[in-house]
């Protein structure tokens, strides 16, 4: 008698075969894409230094304070006059700071992006934008080169990577009923090794491919949470503001981050929005503040600094989904834990798609097979049950 | 021909403990720093290791269950390829 708790009943898995089989056929192509353009992004960073595109400030003995901000931009505009300034940010890392240009102030791409010592302020370099192989590699895996509605497709297949997973787990108890785990019949045809090896790959780093995907999907709602966010609560913060014209002059920038920083003596500045830019609004910095510990660093507070008095204006904690999304990306990225984590990241990227290709592959190689057929053959023992292609005996 | 059906708790007991060390090891790093970072890629490295363990293991097990012990060496079980 079949053991009712661990085998469901035959109609409910046939459908969640179903749902396994097609969830998993549409969506694998754009995976499969999706982690071998990931695998370079894991290194991005070691990869820019490798290649010469990101330069580190140099290492020096001590904390040393922070450079004056109004010389950092003040350069910045020197070197790009008639641009605006967008925004100004801080590496999480390295002491380095970066002055974002833009054609206009709601410009959504930058024009330049510059890179200073935080602590001399000594200009270290132009950063090459939107050119080399780790663009492509970042563009395609963001958003296929097509914008929002790239991303946001992406977004879909990504939804069906998870119902894949989900699906996968389910029709993975009755398919294992009989084998215990981790079996790899060596000894089987091709077939069977594959099919043993997608279990085995799949159900071990479970966990990990539906935190990554699931993550994958939320950094995809990015850009129409923040303009969300910017029509809703920037909208409220700006508003006894409301009507006056564009600043041409801003009060200092330095003054201001000083200013929002007295906020909180456990937070340091992430980046500041310029008046103009939708992050900020026509009338203000946007100073975000950000924690200094590894589990208040994801929490970032906007300070709204007024840029014509240079005093504070508004201060409220962001919402939770900009919450939400900043937990996400570290969870995606991988990039939370040092080099060891991020070569365990990209391992578990490889296993990743070996357990896409061979899905195709057993897709491919049972296609004709029924739900019951594929059962049979999955037991041990078990000689390869209905009809084979002709030509094909694995 | 006698089948051998596992318990739930055979066919699921290694899967779950596996996400569950999965789980602690994507938020270790997370919550800190140094002895924290060592902690999320010792455990996410585990699955890894389990997958490398058993991919190197050789099969007899199930064979002999059921076929007895005669017909149990992989090259009198060799399926054409």
């Amino acid at each position: 008698m079949p053991n009712s708790r661990i085998m469901p009943a035959a109609m409910t898995l046939k459908q969640w075969y179903f749902v396994h089989k097609w969830t998993s056929l549409i969506c694998t192509v754009f995976l499969l894409l999706l982690c071998l353009t990931g695998l370079p992004l894991i290194f991005g960073e070691e990869i820019g230094h490798w290649l010469g595109t990101r330069v580190e400030p140099p290492a020096m003995a001590g904390q040393l304070p922070r450079t004056d901000l109004d010389a950092l931009v003040a350069d910045a505009r020197a070197r790009r006059p008639g641009d605006a300034v967008l925004f100004l940010s801080q590496n999480d890392d390295a002491p380095a700071w970066f002055v974002s240009m833009g054609r206009t102030p709601d410009a959504t791409e930058d024009s330049a992006v510059f890179v200073y010592d935080g602590r001399t302020g000594a200009f270290l370099q132009d950063l090459p934008l939107r050119q080399g192989f780790m663009h492509v590699m970042f563009t395609l895996h963001v958003d296929l080169f097509a914008g929002l509605p790239g991303t946001l497709f992406l977004g879909g297949m990504g939804v069906l990577f998870v119902l894949s997973v989900i699906s996968g787990v389910v029709v993975y108890g009755p398919f294992m009923r009989k084998l215990s785990f981790g079996t790899v019949r060596h000894d089987g045809s091709r077939r069977l090794i594959w099919f043993d090896l997608h279990n085995l790959l799949g159900i071990a780093t479970v966990v990990w491919a539906l935190v990554v995907g699931g993550t994958g999907v939320i950094n995809t709602l990015a850009r129409p949470l923040f303009t969300y966010w910017q029509q809703t609560e920037l909208a409220e913060m700006t508003a006894p503001w409301q009507g006056k014209s564009l600043l041409t002059v801003f009060s200092s920038i330095d003054r201001a981050v000083v200013v929002a920083e007295t906020i909180d003596s456990w937070k340091e500045t992430a980046f500041v929005a310029f008046p103009g830019t939708p992050f900020a609004g026509p009338h203000h910095y946007a100073v975000f503040l950000r924690g200094k510990t590894p589990l208040t660093a994801r929490l970032i507070e906007p300070v709204l600094i007024d840029a014509e008095t240079g005093a504070i204006a508004a201060v409220r904690a962001m919402p939770w989904y900009v919450t939400a999304l900043s937990v996400s990306q570290p969870l995606h990225f991988g990039d939370y834990g040092g080099l060891p984590l991020k070569a365990v990241w990209a391992v578990l990227d490889i296993i990743t798609i070996v357990v896409l290709a061979s899905g195709l592959y057993l897709w491919w190689k049972k296609r004709t097979m029924v739900v019951e057929q594929l059962l049979v053959e999955a037991e041990p023992h078990a000689l390869p049950a209905g009809p084979l292609p002709i030509g094909e005996d694995a | 021909m006698m089948s051998v059906h596992l318990t739930a708790h055979q066919v699921w007991g290694m899967p779950i403990a596996l996400g569950a060390v999965s789980v602690v090891g994507l938020l270790a790093a997370l919550l800190g720093d140094g002895v924290w970072d060592v902690v999320s890629w010792s455990a996410l490295s585990l699955p890894i290791a389990v997958i490398l363990s058993y991919v190197g293991m050789p099969h007899r097990q199930s064979c002999c269950v059921t076929h007895g012990l005669s017909v149990c060496s992989s090259s009198s079980h060799k399926r054409s390829r």
